[in-house]
């Protein structure tokens, strides 16, 4: 005899006591539950599609400014934090497969699991966040990072080839390139390249504080989220009966993890 | 049964007709409480028809002082010029934000569609309270910019104005906000309750049109306000942090918040009017005493009006530095979307040809539509046409266009509605001879306040204008006459309907002869929505239902030899 | 006794489907690997593919979270319906802006508009 199913599921399921009074059936009521947030997911899509639109509006007018200031970003960083959201998104589902299964003890774990990996998240964001804050990297009018000519000969960019326009710059980045891991902030000086980074650097700040700014208040609303299903989990409130709320919160939180798989290449690996 | 109820000569109703005096939906609970706290579908229906109708008023009230404004062409004591800024950017953010986007929907919508599907309430009861305390949060929020700073940037608020503008517009912005998510909810809410709680025998095409036309508006809810909520966020981080997103010094596009604003406005134009055009399908058919005509293409016209409304909102920006190309595309497509709203109006018309043709209240309204809406569409196909609109745009045309189809087509229609379901949802009856003045003023009212600005905008007449060239006087002057005779008009029926609830003939189930689910259950409803549960069958099967005067109201035909249910 | 792997331990019948543990723990190793192979190649240069390299690995990324993590392949069809709406309506607004911004580019700040061809 399992001990991870308490009398409350018997309960549940004999007497209908999560049925609302308007649905004929517990399926119904799911499969309406479910219906619900999936649409309530592509709400989500169109408000970050905003952002997106405007990411590819910049960027296509623009590929200098997003080519030049990206180096900023801490590749690294943005790689664990990619592996970091993909855990916790395995680790949602495996939580909402546990409770179809009854296996309480293994769902509460695997919820607090979810809701560390997501602080840690936060926590490396906040890292990134304070680097770009000390080095004046920031959006719009609050740019203020200075950019140094290196001590040593530069070498200059690559002549273009000719026939086509002498005006372009060249796209290649000199040797100097931003900082990476964990450095101590100041400890390397932005190098200039040979005709200065391009106008509007702050565009590109500006987009990446939005994206990532939106996409972080998302990853907060989704602990908490995850911390009242999580309370509810150990009072022993869900089991094979009744499991929507973990499976509508999983929804919410893998929609997450998904934002993130787009913004990451797109903010910080770009060619 | 042999008392008289009236001077119809109306014997007493029985509960199954009428349940004033008996345990329904308004007397179940009583208390604040249990209104503040509710989850039934009916009674969230009137807390926001109160609060709607409400904003309407107040809405109106800046209309008023507009047009009073207008009757002199140069300064006014009544008001300087900043302060006009404000008040039409008020009337606009109002009557769209407060009144006309959640309008039909919130008010008639939330009433009556699980009663149209025999079903006991929508699919997320408790989100439906959560809508209406985000409408009340976002009215408080954009109401509060009023006080503190009224935003003087028009409805619209184009960047770079409002970025500059020191005005609150972070709060009426945000109000604005918050709004969208309460229209986004109600949405989602009805899109799942008619997915999930249709009951048997009501395939899609068996159910009302009045859902089709919910159900649009419900896609345009749910994909087209996130990308508005988006935009005023953007909005906000500009204004309160200086992003410079749409700031030309910063880097920035203020033409790109164009784009942003109009990928949802124009959707909310049609968020306006598909509701309006699901209760005029209802309408014409009952007042008709005639099946729907052309059922299925009204149906699918209402979903290809919801996606072809997505593909048009550059015409908003044919002179606002938008390229030729982007301009042709959304002319051409401006012109495909005139054509689902016309297939609907030939196919009301057919329904009305051959039809019995009975002219209460909600029929003069339907009446009203028609011609109002089709000036009010047609119109909108000159403002279309790429090289006309340069010469009417910023003009009394544009004015008069938007006016004749959200005022003349939304409003008029939410009028008809509210006094066909009026019966049933307060179980009384209002009276027909000052309900039928009240739409002849209100129509009369209406065309001498517009056309004349079509005229008007014709002859180069900008909008949004505090002065005026005196040539204009006449035409200004005779559309403030035509305000006067509207609210006029409004007072009639304000007045009508409040007498009404507590004088009105007790309404029977079925007053008008309709066959949709709601009109078998008792005026008003019990608690329940339903005492026995109805069967659903054609929702246009009016000549089932013939007329009894003992009730004053229909009743079904019996097949022949049967006596009639008494 | 082994139970089926989809059966809960107390024998309630389950509403909805439970996605197998090996289905779930494959997904997991093909989303790290892909997150690895997005990075590998973006170190390269490939000109013009790089973008869309990258993105076609998160779409397969996201395609199997949403598939199997997200449950759509077990799902109704109306919840995917819905969701890919969303994304097509999301299309249509970056296309019809990106379209539009190119085209009047060169009039915003004149002359300054160097990703587009003199």
């Amino acid at each position: 005899m399992s001990t991870a199913t308490t009398p409350n599921d018997h309960a549940a399921a004999s007497h209908g006591e999560h049925l609302a009074h308007h649905f004929d059936n517990a399926e119904q009521q799911f499969e309406s539950g479910k219906l619900g947030m999936w649409i309530f997911l592509s709400t989500e899509i169109l408000l970050f599609g905003g952002l997106f639109c405007a990411y590819s509006v910049y960027r296509s007018n623009h590929p200098e400014i997003f080519l030049y200031a990206h180096r900023f970003l801490d590749k690294p960083l943005g790689a664990i934090n990619t592996a970091v959201l993909i855990c916790s998104s395995f680790t949602m589902a495996w939580a909402v497969r546990c409770t179809q299964l009854g296996r309480r003890k293994a769902l509460v774990r695997l919820l607090g699991a979810t809701i560390a990996l997501a602080a840690c998240f936060l926590g490396i964001k906040y890292v990134e966040y304070r680097h770009k804050w000390r080095e004046g990297l920031l959006w719009g009018k609050e740019f203020h990072a200075t950019f140094e000519r290196p001590a040593a000969p530069v070498i200059p960019p690559p002549k273009p080839a000719p026939g086509i326009n002498p005006d372009e710059r060249s796209l290649i980045p000199p040797a100097a390139q931003g900082p990476s891991g964990l450095a101590r902030p100041g400890e390397r000086r932005y190098v200039e390249e040979a005709g200065g980074p391009p106008h509007d650097v702050q565009v590109f700040f500006a987009v990446y504080f939005l994206m990532t700014g939106l996409h972080g208040i998302h990853v907060i609303a989704g602990m908490v989220l995850l911390t009242l299903i999580l309370l509810r989990a150990t009072r022993g409130e869900f089991g094979p009966s009744y499991f929507t709320p973990v499976d509508l919160a999983g929804l919410y939180w893998h929609l997450v993890d998904l934002i993130w798989i787009f913004l990451f290449p797109l903010l910080y690996l770009i060619r | 049964m042999a008392s008289i109820d009236g001077a119809n000569g109306i014997g007493e109703l029985p509960a199954d007709q009428n349940r004033l005096g008996e345990d329904n939906y308004l007397t179940h609970e009583r208390g604040i409480r249990s209104w503040l706290l509710t989850l039934d579908h009916k009674r969230i229906g009137l807390m926001y028809l109160v609060v709607i109708l409400s904003s309407f008023v107040l809405g109106g009230i800046f209309a008023m002082l507009i047009r009073t404004k207008l009757l002199t062409p140069g300064n006014s004591a009544l008001m300087d010029a900043n302060t006009y800024d404000q008040m039409f950017t008020l009337h606009g953010a109002i009557m769209i934000f407060l009144f006309i986007i959640p309008g039909i929907p919130a008010t008639i919508g939330n009433f009556v569609i699980p009663l149209m599907l025999g079903a006991k309430d929508v699919a997320f009861p408790r989100l439906n309270l959560t809508s209406f305390y985000l409408w009340i949060t976002g009215a408080l929020m954009a109401l509060g910019s009023i006080v503190t700073g009224a935003v003087d940037t028009g409805w619209t608020f184009y960047t770079p104005y409002s970025t500059t503008t020191n005005t609150n517009v972070i709060m009426m912005v945000g109000g604005v906000f918050v709004l969208g998510f309460s229209s986004i909810f109600t949405g989602l809410n009805f899109v799942v309750t008619i997915h999930k709680l249709r009951p048997k025998g009501m395939t899609w095409f068996r159910m009302p049109l009045f859902l089709w036309g919910i159900y649009g508006t419900a896609i345009l809810q749910i994909m087209a306000t996130p990308v508005l909520g988006i935009t005023l966020l953007l909005l906000i981080v500009e204004r309160a942090l200086g992003v410079g997103i749409f700031d030309p010094a910063l880097g920035g596009d203020p033409v790109l918040f164009q784009h942003f604003f109009w990928f949802y406005s124009h959707p909310a134009v049609y968020i306006m009017i598909l509701p309006a055009m699901g209760v005029i399908s209802e309408l014409v058919s009952v007042f008709s005493r005639k099946h729907i005509f052309g059922y299925t293409f009204i149906a699918y016209s209402s979903i290809a009006i919801a996606v072809l409304s997505f593909l048009v909102w550059g015409h908003h920006m044919f002179v606002s530095g938008q390229s030729l190309l982007a301009g042709m595309i959304f002319s051409f497509l401006t012109f495909m979307v005139a054509i689902p709203s016309a297939v609907k109006v030939f196919n009301w018309v057919a329904t009305m040809y051959k039809g019995s043709i009975w002219l209460t209240t909600p029929m003069l309204y339907v009446l009203s539509f028609l011609f109002l809406f089709g000036i009010g569409g047609l119109t909108g196909l000159f403002l279309g046409a790429l090289a006309v609109d340069v010469h009417l745009h910023d003009t009394y045309f544009v004015v008069a266009h938007f006016h004749y189809v959200m005022f003349g087509g939304s409003v008029i229609a939410f009028l008809g509605g509210l006094h066909y379901w009026w019966p049933k949802m307060f179980g009384r009856m209002y009276n027909e001879t000052w309900g039928r003045i009240a739409a002849l003023i209100i129509f009369v009212g209406f065309n001498t306040t517009f056309f004349t600005q079509f005229v008007m905008g014709s002859h180069g007449a900008p909008r949004r204008s505090y002065h005026y060239l005196p040539q204009f006087e006449a035409y200004q002057r005779l559309s403030t006459i035509g305000a006067y005779l509207l609210a006029l008009g409004f007072v009639i029926v304000a007045v009508n309907l409040a007498h009404s609830l507590f004088r009105g003939r007790r309404a029977p189930a079925n007053p008008w002869g309709a066959a949709t689910l709601e009109w078998q259950t008792s005026s008003p409803p019990p608690h329940d929505n339903f005492a026995v549960e109805p069967v659903a069958g054609d929702p246009y099967d009016v000549e089932a239902w013939m007329y009894d005067s003992r009730i004053g109201g229909f009743v079904r035909r019996q097949p022949a030899g049967a006596p009639a249910a008494s | 006794m082994e139970k089926p792997d989809n059966v809960p331990t107390s024998g309630h019948a389950v509403v909805g489907h439970v996605v197998p543990f090996r289905v779930l723990a494959t997904v997991w190793g093909l989303l790290l690997v892909l997150t690895v192979v997005t990075v590998a190649v973006a170190g390269v240069d490939l000109g013009s593919l790089n973008l869309a390299i990258a993105l076609a690995i998160a779409i397969l990324k996201a395609s199997l979270v949403l598939l199997f993590f997200m449950h759509m392949r077990y799902d109704r069809p109306m919840n995917a319906i819905v969701f890919v709406s969303a994304l097509l309506f999301f299309m249509l607004f970056v296309t019809l802006a990106l379209l539009d911004t190119h085209a009047y580019a060169p009039e915003v700040i004149p002359g300054y508009a160097p990703a587009l061809p003199r």
